[in-house]
């Protein structure tokens, strides 16, 4: 039981507001039932999102003893994620072991993208769920051999809401928002943009073909997240990749540090 | 939408209490939802009815206590009221808010028998 979330099965919303059976058994059934012990009230003060948490940070633990740095990426469809990673396999693979999960609510064609470049990955198909869970991450990664790791990639389902409840024992959070979307993206999904340490502003080698205001999308990302890190990239040009293998080098060198 | 992995999440949190307790029913289950949590009171309500079919849930009224959101600025120190689009501190336009609720989301009791 991977899978805890069924949106897009849900289609019919017309009657959530009518709730006059509910308050049948007040009454009417209530004599139908043993009264061998009377009605009392329960302090439960459980966390909803518990369980994942828990999953989560066992995964965490797991990925520190093994002084391995991960990255949980999110972001809307066709935002990039998949090709940012192609990019940085190939050209950092010689210098650190990486693993990929992808994550897919079908298709296993990001997953055979990744594994042309040589790395190995795991595919894991959420069918209808719209986020990765800390369950399925615990699972996805009995696939690797840890010992040998590096840095562990999470790409996580297209969808800027959902995966942002959702700890997967990831060092950081990274948002993709590629300048063919909205600059006001931050603003409109700040939950997100707010639980990301890192965003990478990607395809700026379209930005003269467009109209998107990239500082008007800076100042709205740094309301939402001040303390957030930016950077400009694109994969097609190479732009500002650099600046995204230096952080990565850096975050890699002291999570081995933490472990050994 | 992940709010029907939520809802499940109530309702298995709230029947493994129940057995514990060694009730027969759930009469009602409240829930804490702050604005900021990023979950929709209104989605989980539509959620539950599906998700307590065959359950100790199934005659269960949900209770959903919403908490607003409340920020401290981080420069000022003035206490403001948040929704999801407040990003600035309207005393000093400040962007250090620093969240002092509304992101609850956890089950906080139920009435058994
Ligand atoms: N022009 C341009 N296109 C890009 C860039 N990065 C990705 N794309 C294209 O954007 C589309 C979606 O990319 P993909 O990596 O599959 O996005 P994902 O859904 O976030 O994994 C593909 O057609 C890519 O070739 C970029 O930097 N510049
Ligand atoms: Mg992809
Ligand atoms: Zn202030």
């Amino acid at each position: 039981m991977c899978i805890d979330c069924g949106c897009g099965s849900q289609t019919e919303h017309h009657h959530h507001h009518d709730h006059d059976h509910h308050h049948e058994h007040d009454h009417d059934k209530a004599h139908d039932h043993h009264h061998d012990q009377p009605a009392r009230t329960v302090r439960i003060e459980e966390d909803l999102l518990a369980k994942n948490n828990r999953l989560a940070s066992g995964n965490r633990a797991l990925f520190r003893e093994h002084g391995i740095f991960t990255l949980n990426l999110v972001s809307s469809p066709g935002s990039g994620k998949t090709s940012i990673l192609e990019k940085t396999l190939r050209d950092l693979q010689s210098e650190m072991h990486f693993a990929v999960l992808e994550g897919d609510q079908q298709t296993a064609n990001d997953a055979d993208r990744i594994a042309a470049t040589g790395v190995p990955v795991h595919q894991i198909n959420t069918g209808a769920g719209c986020h990765l869970d800390a369950h399925m991450v615990a699972h996805g990664v009995e696939h690797f051999h840890l010992d040998k790791l590096d840095i562990l990639m999470i790409e996580n389902v297209g969808n800027l809401v959902c995966p942002a409840s959702f700890d997967l024992g990831e060092d950081h959070k990274v948002a993709v928002l590629s300048v063919t979307e909205g600059e006001d993206k931050p603003l409109k999904y700040p939950h997100m943009f707010r639980a990301a340490d890192l965003m990478l502003i990607n395809k700026v080698d379209l930005l003269p073909y467009l109209s998107f205001d990239l500082n008007r999308c800076l100042a709205y990302a740094r309301q939402i997240n001040p303390d957030m890190r930016i950077i400009e990239m694109s994969c097609v040009s190479g732009v500002g990749m650099e600046e995204w293998y230096a952080w990565l080098r850096q975050q890699v060198t002291q999570k081995q540090l933490k472990a050994s | 939408m992940h709010e029907l992995g939520i809802t499940k999440n109530i309702v298995d949190i709230a029947e493994r209490n129940a057995r514990e307790q060694g009730a027969q029913r759930v009469l009602t289950v409240t829930v804490t939802v702050g604005d900021l949590s990023g979950v929709v009171a209104d989605a989980v309500e539509f959620c539950f009815e599906v998700c307590i079919q065959g359950t100790l849930l199934e005659q269960a009224r949900l209770i959903i206590e919403r908490v607003e959101g409340k920020g401290r600025c981080r420069e000022c120190g003035a206490e403001t009221a948040m929704d999801t689009m407040t990003f600035s501190c309207p005393a000093c336009g400040s962007f250090a808010l620093d969240r002092l609720a509304g992101e609850e989301l956890s089950i906080k009791e139920m009435e058994i028998e």
